[in-house]
């Protein structure tokens, strides 16, 4: 292991609260009902394919991914479909849902559960591309774009590199951190097989050197495995989103605009890498995922959890009930976004929910700017967020547009080290939001 | 002294030169504009508001010499009065408009549609309304952080600090409609002002289905139907759960609005009912 590295321009340095790392992922039961919403993942919703009152099996296609840019999404209990309707999700509004009354765990014809550790490929380029499609990966790092996508290279583009991102920068989260230590052989077979999708030879896997026990157990996995190459990376958020990590690992600048192909990477998350291995090795479906139960004070943990189950269940099973929670956050502290309802169902963008007291949960006073320009140097995009806030303020989206909001990448920094607490995120991500919608009408 | 005389015929020269310079360039090269924008500009009220749809009121001036249709032009804060002088600078007749009005088809009040959350992002409905469904949990309901106040200029519009919800102040309402165009929920819509100010319409644009919208509200309209039924105009019409009264159609006979089983009807400036009075009278009797 070469020295560590990182990105150059900004990031912040939140405490980690690292507060569930090394607990063992333990299985939750299953819910008694399942709110399986049809628009998990970046792109158009899925079609459902399962009428009211029939009786589905754990890993059966339940909805379609019609568009180019959409997932399956597949049923992750067995049970009798009760009822197709809409249903409170982490978007803060009510979307279809199909909901599944739980009756045991019978798995789909096909698919192997076995805790083997299966090394060979035997499926070509072609095929792993459309079995991942079929059984609906999507970027569990929490943008949850669908890998089928993300692993066809358009024309006239080469892949030299595959990242894979071990980061997990975001405060509190630990699943991918345990992920790493239990499923390290399953992940890089889950490599390997991206690697032959792809037709790179190169992978190199970004840890951050607050994990050194994965660092250490993956570099020394990867000895045997051909191409592939741990790389540790010093403490920075943002340090696991996409251009930031291409930046700290091969140096190059991902084009404003652009996605990271235009400089010959793609990157993956560890989850997606292993849920690659469990679906072309074994066959199985994305129904399940590791999400990490936290907070203050909290009895947390890191679980495998089925797709649509509510979050109150997870709650209930770590027992928290002396609690007096005011907040849940879906995700990471810096990103997540707060939930109204505890029946918002796990979905496969799901990797943490936090829990916080009172204590924890509120924003501190706003006061005016005081032109200090912290957020300009924490930005790791190069931005200028007061601007940005005071463009949107005066909804000014031409000048939002030219000081270019849409390379913002959400993740918190500004907002983090402002010390008058302005809720500048927020400006820029109505502001991105708006041009968007003026970009899309421009078109037409 | 030679040098003032000097200075004087060089300076003077020049200036003559130019003098007629300008003057040509001025005969070529004149703009010939329509007196009549300057004069239709002089009575339009100048607020800039662009309620009209074009920027600000030189431009409606212009548009109006343009095209001189006065259907489709209509100052709304000006209304009839400055459409007529409008016309009658042009020259033609027009038909006059009814007033209008902005009404805010919201009435989830902190008391009719209780808080389920507390929402402390930036005070902005757009940026609230793309976060989630608002503090009561109605994917439709105002959520009442003024977003139509900073829009408008006539200052005709506050948020009601008992209610949480925004008022129209009758008197100074233009209908100019920046505060639809700010509306993130499309609440508010232009209505007919009616006869000495009355209205009728559905103070609700809830489109859920009836019992998931009483959950968050106790005065939404759960799109019985009840309305459609005993209206005697054919005024109502039920679309997605959601009643809604033409009030090209209405005859504001108030029967809807008794007939309503969560009063997501309500009628503005009426005189109390007899009836009312009537039922009252015998209970005290």
């Amino acid at each position: 292991m070469s020295g560590l590295k990182t990105f150059s321009i900004g990031g912040v340095h939140p405490h980690e609260c690292k507060f569930t790392a090394k607990k063992a992922i333990v299985t939750i039961p299953l819910p008694e009902r399942v709110y399986i919403p049809i628009s998990q993942s970046l792109g158009a919703p899925s079609v459902p394919i399962v009428n009211k009152g029939e009786r589905v099996k754990t890993g059966q296609l339940i909805a379609k991914g019609e568009a180019f840019i959409s997932a399956n999404i597949h049923s992750s209990v067995t049970g009798i479909v009760e009822k197709i309707d809409d249903w409170i999700d982490s978007s803060g509004y009510k979307k279809k849902a199909i909901i599944i009354k739980t009756e045991n765990d019978e798995w789909e014809e096909g698919i192997i559960i076995s805790n083997e550790i299966k090394k060979d490929i035997t499926l070509s380029k072609e095929e792993i591309i459309s079995k991942i499609k079929e059984k609906g990966i999507v970027g569990l790092g929490g943008a949850t774009f669908p890998t089928h996508v993300k692993i066809s290279i358009p024309q006239g583009k080469k892949a030299e590199y595959l990242i894979i991102n071990g980061v997990e920068c975001e405060p509190f989260l630990t699943s991918d951190h345990q992920l790493m230590l239990e499923k390290a052989e399953q992940i890089l077979v889950g490599i390997q097989i991206l690697m032959k999708a792809l037709d790179v030879d190169k992978a190199i896997i970004g840890i951050e050197e607050n994990k050194p026990d994965a660092i250490e157990k993956l570099t020394n996995l990867s000895k045997n495995y051909k191409g592939i190459e741990v790389q540790g990376l010093k403490l920075k958020y943002p340090q696991g989103a996409e251009k930031q990590l291409i930046k700290a690992l091969v140096n190059r600048e991902v084009p404003s605009g652009k996605l990271p192909i235009e400089v010959g990477c793609v990157v993956q998350n560890v989850g997606t890498a292993y849920a690659v291995y469990e679906a072309i090795q074994f066959n199985k479906p994305l129904i399940e995922r590791v999400v990490t139960l936290s907070g203050f004070g909290v009895e947390g943990g890191n679980f495998l959890v089925r797709i649509g189950t509510p979050i109150q269940a997870l709650i209930d099973y770590c027992g928290n009930k002396h609690l007096e929670i005011e907040k849940i956050i879906n995700g990471g502290p810096m990103m997540g976004k707060s939930l109204v309802s505890t029946e918002v169902p796990v979905t496969k963008g799901t990797s943490g929910i936090l829990l916080f007291t009172k204590e924890y949960s509120h924003r501190t006073k706003i006061y005016n700017c005081i032109r200090c320009g912290k957020c300009v140097s924490a930005c790791p995009m190069g931005l200028e967020p007061i601007v940005l806030e005071k463009a949107v303020e005066i909804s000014n989206w031409d000048l939002a547009e030219k000081y270019h909001v849409l390379d913002c990448i959400e993740c918190g920094s500004c907002h983090y080290i402002c010390p008058a607490g302005r809720p500048l995120l927020d400006m820029i991500r109505l502001g991105k939001n708006k041009v968007n919608q003026i970009i899309r009408t421009r078109g037409n | 002294m030679n040098e003032i005389i000097y200075a004087f015929i060089a300076l003077g020269s020049v200036a003559l030169l130019f003098a007629t310079l300008i003057f040509f360039v001025d005969k070529k090269f004149k703009v010939v504009e329509d007196p009549r924008i300057d004069e239709i500009q002089e009575i339009l009220p100048g607020a800039n508001c662009g309620g009209c749809g074009y920027p600000g009121c030189r431009g409606f001036a212009e548009a109006i010499v343009k095209t001189n249709d006065f259907d489709k032009l209509f100052c709304p804060v000006g209304g009839n009065e400055i459409a007529k002088k409008a016309a009658s600078i042009m020259g033609v007749e027009v038909k006059e408009k009814l007033p209008q009005i902005a009404v805010v088809r919201c009435n989830g009040s902190i008391t009719n549609a209780p808080k389920k959350s507390i929402y402390e992002g930036a005070t902005s409905c757009a940026f609230a309304n793309y976060l989630y469904a608002g503090e009561s949990g109605c994917p439709n309901g105002c959520l009442g952080l003024g977003d139509c106040v900073v829009s408008c200029t006539f200052d005709a519009i506050l948020i009601n600090p008992n209610s949480g919800l925004p008022e129209v102040i009758e008197e100074k309402c233009t209908s100019c409609g920046a505060c639809i165009k700010a509306c993130p929920r499309n609440i508010i819509e232009l209505r007919n002002k009616g006869p000495k100010n009355k209205r009728i319409y559905v103070n609700c644009i809830n489109k859920e289905k009836g019992a998931i919208a009483r959950k968050n509200c106790n005065v939404a309209c759960i799109g019985c139907g009840k309305c459609v039924k005993i209206c005697p105009h054919e005024a109502i019409t039920l679309n997605d759960n959601l009643a809604y009264i033409n009030y090209e159609k209405c005859k504001l006979c108030r029967k809807c609005v008794t007939e309503c089983p969560t009063s997501a009807i309500v009628e503005i400036n009426f005189p109390p009912r007899k009836t009312e009075i009537k039922n009252t009278n015998e209970i005290e009797a």
